[in-house]
């Protein structure tokens, strides 16, 4: 039984003044997995998402989502970005955060309703910041930003999802909390495509992993090829590793 | 002057009346536009808009020799408009940073300006006495089309803003995001942009170039200091952007010899002096009396510990100690013996305290806080 084929990248190409961001990269990822992209600092990994979306322009390359361009397909898409792309200062609480991602559906000029508010509480509930539904959002912590930002995605009801290391600098309750919900988006048949920092956690939490370095160098399940030869490849130097099987 | 005689001044006074009307509006949508500009952090653009706009106003008039200021105002429109697509440029296109691009936009354009602005000094056309207002602006030119004109502009700005009022607000505050919804960003940034320019150029007559961006920011900046909402943060902006006009004109209408332009600017900087010091949320005085309220507080807690160590070595927790004791405690004093008595903590017999239950079991539980609800 194969599954189809959520996101396909094909000779993704990226440069900044001539030097290769992301070189040539093709890559499959099949409805309903969860996979990490690793790589060392520079590796093109935010730069591989934010092409892929539109946000940085490529210099060769196309993106299909189910088949179809991907500019054609974005009401199934819903980006999770880095927290530190934000300026938090600004002036607007975390309901209303949330409330952006139902802007997306709503399209030009229709303002959000009693509808975009009732999802929006509830994504919030999701993520355990209802309480928080009033707060500025300078006043939150690392780990209460990136749950706004999750239940923002969360309110697009998206198949596919893309997050921007969402587990960095976020303390160790947060971290279980979002883990569970992404597993729990998966189960829905969700595909979740995740930037990830930490090596250690990988064969824990994602059944898919892609490695790259510029170039891709691996992707697949976990179990098949997250191991030493791969990771000695993308990062250069001796891993040793312990894989959970 | 009082302000009853002000207003009946203002009444009758037509020319005065027009002015202060004049600057109310300008006031207004600086106000609201200033909001975008030091939200986008993009504060300083508004100096190189302005200072860029000092070309197309000479040029403007050297073509057509007038000064009609409908025609110089289309003039200083294109040269800002220009000017800020070349900083736009020059930041995506090299390798300057955009406070770099800035800066070079700035001085180039005010230098052509200039340097045109002294050739038309020298033409023998008697038309061009008074083009240099534009430096430092003259509000006592305005007449009742200018104010017209500024009036629609702000109309249609408020409309555009409502209409748009989401679509500025995602943009805003996280622009990558709103790409991936589907939005045409290039669209809004420059809606915005076109805005913030058309502004400037508006205030032109009024403030000048060179004080214009002053005019910009200061009621942002006081607004935000009061509102966590962005609504009523644009609101207050134009509040106290309409206030610095109205004040200002008042101020410089009753004293003599004092040119309207930088007395707007000036009530301006007071507002925002003002919501520096006094706003209740960031303001700078009750910060420090919250800083100073939580430094007590730690510090009797701290001497409330320092006793309940005492205390606990006795038999009986109520066992008197000589207050001298205290003394050689850092942070230890009277103030705070007397506070703690207050509060029936300790109690205090002649030159001996003692511990009461009250405060025992206070001390006990004092790092045993409830976590607030989360």
């Amino acid at each position: 039984m194969k599954s189809k084929i959520a996101i396909k990248v094909d000779d993704l190409t990226v440069a900044y003044n001539y030097k290769p961001v992301l070189w040539d990269i093709d890559m499959e990822v099949p409805e309903g997995v969860l996979m990490a992209i690793v790589g060392p600092n520079g590796a093109g990994k935010s730069t591989l998402i934010k092409a892929i979306l539109g946000i940085l322009e490529p210099i060769a390359g196309s993106v299909s989502i189910y088949g179809k361009p991907y500019e054609k397909q974005r009401k199934l898409v819903a980006y999770v970005p880095q927290k530190g792309s934000v300026d938090w200062d600004f002036p607007t609480t975390a309901l209303d955060v949330v409330m952006m991602g139902t802007y997306g559906t709503l399209g030009w000029i229709k303002r959000p309703g009693q509808k975009e508010k009732k999802a929006s509480l509830e994504a919030l509930e999701k993520v355990g910041m209802l309480s928080f539904k009033n707060r500025q959002i300078s006043q939150l912590s690392g780990g209460q930003q990136q749950r706004v930002f999750l239940a923002r995605a969360l309110v697009q009801n998206a198949s596919i999802y893309f997050m921007d290391e969402p587990f960095q600098g976020v303390d160790a309750t947060t971290e279980i909390a979002i883990i569970n919900i992404l597993k729990e988006l998966r189960k829905a048949g969700k595909t979740l495509v995740v930037v990830h920092h930490d090596l250690q956690t990988v064969p824990e939490y994602f059944d898919w992993v892609t490695f790259l370095n510029v170039k891709k160098i691996a992707t697949g399940p976990v179990k098949d090829i997250f191991n030493d030869d791969n990771l000695t490849k993308t990062y250069g130097i001796n891993y040793k590793v312990a894989v959970n099987k | 002057m009082t302000i009853t005689e002000y207003f009946s001044l203002l009444w009758n006074d037509y020319t005065l009346r027009t002015i202060t009307l004049g600057t109310a509006v300008l006031g207004a949508i600086c106000g609201m536009l200033g909001s975008f500009a030091v939200l986008r952090k993009q504060s300083l653009l508004g100096d190189a808009i302005s200072h860029a706009a000092l070309p197309g106003i000479a040029l403007a008039f050297l073509i057509t020799g007038a000064k009609d200021s409908n025609i110089l105002l289309l003039g200083a429109l294109a040269s800002g408009l220009i000017g800020t697509f070349w900083i736009r440029g020059m930041t995506k296109k090299t390798h300057l940073k955009s406070d770099t691009a800035l800066g070079l936009v700035l001085s180039l354009f005010f230098g052509f300006g200039m340097l045109l602005l002294t050739f038309i000094q020298k033409q023998p056309n008697a038309n061009q006495a008074g083009l240099d207002k534009y430096l430092f602006g003259q509000a006592a030119t305005l007449v009742e089309k200018d104010v017209q004109l500024m009036i629609i502009v702000t109309a249609i700005c408020l409309f555009v803003l409502l209409l748009f009022w989401k679509e500025f607000k995602i943009m805003l505050f996280d622009a990558e995001y709103t790409k991936t919804l589907g939005f045409n960003t290039r669209f809004i940034d420059i809606l915005i942009t076109f805005f913030i320019v058309l502004a400037i150029c508006l205030g032109l007559q009024t403030v000048g170039v060179v004080l214009m961006s002053a005019m910009l920011l200061a009621p942002a900046a006081a607004a935000r200091q009061w509102t966590n909402s962005l609504g009523t943060m644009i609101f207050l902006a134009a509040l106290f952007g309409i206030l610095s006009g109205v004040v200002g004109t008042a101020i410089s209408a009753t004293q003599n010899n004092l040119s309207t332009g930088p007395v707007i600017v000036l009530v301006a900087a007071v507002f925002v002096l003002f919501s520096f010091i006094f706003s209740p949320g960031r303001g700078l005085l009750f910060r420090e009396i919250r800083f100073r309220k939580n430094r007590r507080d730690l510090q009797l807690k701290k001497t409330l510990q320092l006793m309940y160590g005492i205390a606990k070595t006795h038999d009986t927790i109520s066992h008197p100690h000589a207050i001298k004791i205290l003394n050689n405690f850092h942070g230890f004093t009277i103030g705070t013996l007397k506070k703690l008595e207050e509060k029936q903590w300790i109690s205090i017999d002649g030159r001996q305290w003692a511990m009461t239950q009250k405060g025992f079991e206070e001390a006990e539980n004092l790092y045993n806080q409830q976590k607030p609800n989360e």
